[in-house]
């Protein structure tokens, strides 16, 4: 991970100006263009990424969190939650990355970019307890409602039982 | 007359004869599923509706799920292999070959040529299965037995095949990190010329039965539609999204293996109701039979050759080599007891599966266990926006839409 810098990408170039100081850190390992944006910040950069003609992300391809607990020589904020944009029009791949801090792992909703991150945005508060603010409905969807915890969190351990619940009616 | 049976119950009589007019109506709401016959996966719909007509639609999903993520992440690379089997069962290979291309992506491998062309050869066979599956499952859930057993019996042929390439009909595990697991067998070709063309007889008798037929065009023409710019905001890909007219087709326009040498069509729909979904199909299945002819013969003019990456991080040495060699046989010990170790760093790879774009993001932190492995599931992602296809429509197109999304609980649910 290095100082941000533009990779050669036409839409990270066109981040870089048309965003300053919100992209942190920068990549392109293994062809990926990756760029860590502050999370204060995500939602205009992720906008920008999507409305500048040089970009034209017009596709949420996938949404995720990952959870870097104890993750070998890492500082900074436990999870991340990783967005992989697609270009329609230009055939271009662009990944983001924000930290999100394991004391109030919130982060902003991008339902008002693409309407297509409700349901990954809820897997992701189901199995990381990530809350995105501004999500409207934010429930569980593929567990249950009387599951306890958020199985994908490294502390979560795989043995853990659950309590069995019946039909809820 | 007028051909629309819904104009005789329009009220023609004048106001004051007309005792409906202030009939009292209420929602109600039907629960379907989650185990119903035609949901050919576990999940629930919780329809409200007016009379006959939806009106709004919640989806519910994860009866199926297994903990995908969680299994990967607590056994070695090559352990998550046969759980990507069970994502999408009715194309397990493609599943195989999405998980191993993120990883070779992340270790930095290229595989062999001869690897490269049974690689699409297995992947196409897996996608004439999943579509074969999805279109005579949706002639069944119509009321059409016939069609159903045509395509059926084309699958069977199509998994006899895979099961000569992998030992297994349905689970195969056929993909390896860096290879795959056989070459094709003795006589493979002969009988492979001889399935494609009993697949393309059979082929000929559904769209005899099926394409034309009035009953089955009335249903499926006109329901289930989506606009070019609702697949584009809910991130539909697959055939859902060629449908509407846009031909996104990762092995076009992103080409892997050994696609940009192979001559094929894409098709694409033109209004994205389930008529074009259901045509899209059939001729995808057309273009693979195309594609798959392409790599039998030319797996046949390579002639022998290697199937693995020569690289002894993960693939193990030649037994031959393992039974004379000091290094070899400690080697082939700690793959076998470890693993294979895969640098740290993140890498997505996606491939084109038979519902759309399946996407494997894998996290390594250097060990010989995944820090995470994520998978984009196609079925997940193109069901999001089922209800705004269904709200205003009929309770009964709910069924061919749900057949053309082809939402596979496995992978849907992980």
């Amino acid at each position: 991970m290095s100082a941000p810098e533009d990779h050669g990408s036409e839409a990270l170039a066109a981040l870089l100006r048309g965003v300053p100081g919100a992209v942190l850190a920068t990549h392109a390992e293994r062809g990926d263009v990756t760029a860590v944006v502050d999370p204060a910040r995500v939602l205009e950069a992720l906008g920008f990424l999507r409305d500048d003609r040089a970009c034209a992300f017009d596709m949420l391809m996938d949404l995720t969190a990952v959870d870097y607990l104890g993750y070998p020589g890492r500082s900074g904020p436990r999870f991340e939650v990783v967005y992989h944009l697609y270009s329609l029009e230009r055939g271009k791949r662009l990944r983001v990355r924000a930290g999100v801090d394991a004391a109030s792992p919130e982060i902003d909703s991008a339902i008002s970019l693409w309407p297509a991150a409700n349901w990954m945005e809820r897997e992701a508060w189901d199995l990381y307890g990530i809350r995105f603010r501004g999500h409207p409905d934010l429930r569980r969807i593929l567990l249950y409602d009387e599951f306890e915890g958020h199985p994908l969190r490294k502390d979560y351990p795989k043995e853990r039982r659950q309590p069995l619940v019946g039909p809820r009616n | 007359m007028a051909s629309d049976p819904r104009a005789i119950l329009d009220h023609t009589l004048p106001p004051e004869q007309d005792l409906e007019r202030d009939l009292h109506t209420e929602h109600q709401i039907l629960n379907m599923g989650p185990s119903h016959p035609a949901t050919h996966g576990t999940v629930k719909f919780l329809i409200e509706l007016d009379g006959e007509t939806i009106v709004d639609l919640d989806i519910q999903v994860g009866y199926l799920h297994r903990g995908f993520e969680k299994e990967c992440e607590s056994g070695t690379w090559y352990q998550a292999i046969p759980y990507t089997d069970r994502l999408n069962y009715n194309s397990a290979i493609l599943c195989n070959l999405g998980y191993c291309l993120a990883v070779e992506k992340l270790i930095g491998i290229d595989t062999p040529e001869r690897c490269q062309w049974l690689r699409v050869l297995a992947a196409e066979l897996s996608r004439i299965g999943d579509h074969l599956t999805r279109t005579g499952a949706a002639c069944l859930e119509l009321q059409a037995m016939t069609p159903f057993l045509y395509g059926i019996e084309a699958r069977e042929l199509n998994w006899d095949l895979q099961e000569a390439l992998c030992g297994a009909r349905v689970t195969s595990n056929y993909i390896r990190i860096g290879g795959v697991k056989h070459d094709i067998p003795a006589g493979f070709a002969a009988r492979f010329r001889e399935t494609v063309a009993t697949t393309r007889r059979l082929l000929a008798d559904f769209d005899q039965v099926v394409t034309r037929n009035r009953i089955f065009v009335d249903r499926l023409k006109g329901t289930g539609v989506i606009s070019k710019e609702d697949c584009i905001r809910y991130a539909v890909t697959g055939p859902m999204l060629r449908s509407v007219g846009v031909p996104l087709d990762l092995r076009k326009d992103e080409p892997y293996l050994t696609y940009d040498a192979v001559d094929f069509d894409v098709p694409v729909g033109e209004v994205g109701d389930n008529y074009d979904r259901y045509l899209v199909c059939v001729e995808e299945i057309h273009q693979s039979l195309r594609i798959a002819e392409q790599c039998v013969a030319k797996l046949e003019k390579l002639g022998p050759g290697p199937v693995n990456v020569d690289d002894p991080r993960v693939r193990w040495p030649a037994k031959g080599r393992v039974f004379n060699r000091m290094e070899e046989l400690i080697q082939q010990f700690k793959s076998v007891t470890e693993g294979p170790r895969v640098p740290a760093g993140e890498a997505y790879a996606a491939v084109e599966s038979a519902n759309g774009e399946l996407g494997f993001y894998v996290v390594s932190d250097g060990g010989a266990v995944p820090w995470k492995v994520r998978c984009r599931p196609p079925s997940f992602i193109n069901l999001q926006p089922m209800p705004i296809m269904l709200r205003g429509a009929m309770l009964a197109d709910l069924i061919p839409t749900f057949d053309f999304i082809n939402m596979i609980g496995g992978e849907c649910d992980r």
